[in-house]
């Protein structure tokens, strides 16, 4: 059985860890430090960490002024919150005046679950992802969010990292990974087809191309932890490898990874696509599984994503 | 004349030049905003002519003061203060608003030295700078961050989550002021969006609050001097200006909030300077 870590717990972990590192890092939170996991922080370091209460645009402001003071400055919440809710603040105090401030949303996509809609946030990487200067993680597993929390300190300037509430398996071995930003990991070798994926994406995607390769099907898995600067190499190579490529996000299918991977194929390298991810709707209450059953994005849905672009492929477009 | 008699009519008259700059600069970008720019003027020359600790040959200098126009829009007053005080040569704000100038409409930090913060969409100021004067704390640094509001601007809910962040952290190294000239683009305040009791919310939200006449140097610098004496929370004051002010035919009309002056109006403001 593999082992299971959500990534804001991975997150909460990598802070404490950042903390003893660095005295410039300093953390903020909006009344959600013990579901963002950034409580662990405040409890090693309380001169260093600040509950700006429920007042998301006055935190991210406020990160923007600690960074501008030569902090490095994370601040979280729920990425539903910590997008959409604070846009123009991150635009303009943050992007705009590339600013070191660190973004740590937690409970992104549907696996928010039972808490409904109103807190599944399915836009988050396509609202961050359109910002000039804004760096995109969207780690896989612990392993990557320990590594992208550790490079965001590394370089100067705003990182929006996008975690999960729920428990997913540990895909990366901590002892040999290597984490660089921009640069996606293949996974698995294939010819037929590839899976691009992120997030809690990366591991249904390992699911379906070992079913698929039960029915004789060789499908490459690519994580692509950054969704910006995308690895339009990787993307390219994959395409032109296979001929046939399937998106798969926690997001809606509209300017998130499908999105980023669209556009980097309609430039370079067009080939038979579809993208698996949230169709354009919004999602409600329920357990995680069950929302991911409904929404299609389970493994299952991955393996019928591929067989139609093969037999696409195979008809010759 | 004393010493400080001096002081006053010297910083007057700089308050005086940089309204000279304003008016010829907006003239000849031929957009901007000069009537907040001209209300703040005094309030501006006083923190860079006489309270701020600053040094334009390093103007990343960790220990300096800073000051963050919350109210971007008025970004020509900024630039003919750190122009006029030696952050970059004068010639250059008849560059304003020039396609590849530094000087944006609105403040960009990443482009003007002595600019501490980007700023144009309105209520963010404040939030920047409780971030560096917390940032001041946590580094034991004694530097004091100043802020100007506009009195519009504080229609924007985040003014008053951060005026509530910056009691709750006792941040009494800000100092913020309100340019109260009662005038907004659709109208008087009053008519937009009451503020009043202006005075009562601040203090309600935990601050320190003087009122004076925003165009008074004596009472600027005398608020100025009391903020930097009162102890564990944050200081306002909130500063009655004119809009326009200076200006005969700009003062307390609406329409030069975001208008510039065109060529013979530029000479007869000029005249009036």
């Amino acid at each position: 059985m593999t082992k299971k870590i959500a990534t804001r717990d991975a997150y909460g972990a990598a802070l404490v860890e950042l903390g003893q590192k660095n005295p410039a890092v300093v953390v903020l939170d909006a009344d959600l430090s013990k579901s963002t996991k950034t409580y662990n922080f405040g409890q090693k370091y309380p001169n260093r960490f600040f509950n700006i209460g429920i007042a998301e645009q006055n935190m991210m402001g406020t990160a923007a002024g600690l960074a501008s003071a030569g902090k490095i400055a994370f601040a979280s919440t729920f990425a539903v919150f910590a997008t959409g809710r604070v846009y123009d603040q991150i635009r303009n105090s943050i992007a705009y005046p590339r600013l070191n401030v660190k973004i740590g949303a937690t409970h992104a996509g549907l696996t928010v679950g039972e808490d409904g809609a109103s807190h599944q946030s399915i836009e988050d990487i396509a609202l961050m992802r359109c910002l000039p200067n804004m760096t995109v993680f969207v780690p896989a597993d612990s392993v990557e969010t320990r590594a992208a929390v550790l490079a965001a300190a590394e370089f100067e300037g705003p990182v929006y990292i996008r975690l999960g509430r729920s428990e997913v398996p540990v895909l990366h071995d901590e002892a040999n990974f290597h984490f660089v930003p921009g640069r996606a990991i293949k996974l698995r070798e294939g010819k037929d087809a590839a899976i691009i994926a992120c997030g809690i994406m990366v591991s249904a995607a390992l699911e379906a191309a070992e079913q698929l390769a039960n029915q004789g099907v060789s499908v490459q898995v690519l994580d692509v932890h950054t969704i910006k600067p995308l690895d339009v190499e990787a993307v390219v190579e994959a395409a032109r490898t296979t001929g046939a490529v399937v998106t798969a996000e926690e997001h809606s299918i509209n300017g998130g990874l499908g999105g980023a991977v669209a556009e980097a194929l309609v430039e370079n390298y067009p080939v038979i696509m579809r993208r698996v991810g949230v169709r354009d709707t919004f999602g409600e209450s329920g357990k995680p599984q069950e929302l991911l059953e409904k929404y299609g994005l389970t493994a299952p849905d991955l393996v019928r994503a591929v067989h139609e672009v093969l037999q696409r492929k195979v008809r010759g477009k | 004349m004393s010493e400080q008699t001096e002081k006053l009519a010297k910083l007057r008259e700089q308050a005086r030049q940089i309204r000279r700059h304003i008016v010829s600069m907006l003239g000849e970008a031929g957009s901007g905003h000069p009537g907040g720019s001209l209300s703040a003027a005094d309030i501006v020359t006083a923190l860079y002519f006489d309270v701020m600790r600053i040094n334009p040959q390093n103007p990343d200098w960790p220990e300096r003061d800073r000051f963050v126009l919350s109210k971007g829009h008025a970004a020509p007053l900024l630039y003919a203060a750190l122009a006029e005080r030696g952050y970059f040569p004068v010639e250059n704000l008849r560059t304003l608003r020039r396609l590849g100038s530094p000087l944006q409409g609105h403040p960009d930090m990443r482009k003007v030295p002595g600019v501490e913060m980007s700023t144009g969409s309105l209520g963010q100021g404040l939030s920047a700078a409780n971030g560096m004067a917390i940032a001041g704390k946590l580094d034991g640094k004694d530097y004091r961050v100043f802020v100007l509001l506009g009195d519009g601007e504080i229609e924007e809910g985040q003014v008053w989550e951060a005026a509530m962040a910056a009691a709750h952290y006792k941040l009494d190294n800000v100092t913020a002021f309100l340019d109260y000239n009662g005038l907004q683009i659709d109208g008087p305040i009053d008519v937009v969006m009451s503020a009043e009791p202006l005075a009562d919310k601040w203090r309600a939200f935990g601050w320190d609050v003087q009122e004076i006449d925003g165009h008074d140097m004596e009472q600027i610098l005398s608020a100025i001097a009391r903020a930097r004496e009162t102890q564990g929370k944050p200081g306002i004051i909130i500063a009655r200006t004119v809009k326009g002010k200076g200006v005969s035919f700009m003062e307390n009309e609406v329409s030069w909030h975001g208008s510039a002056p065109k060529p013979e109006q530029v000479e007869k403001a000029l005249a009036d300077l």
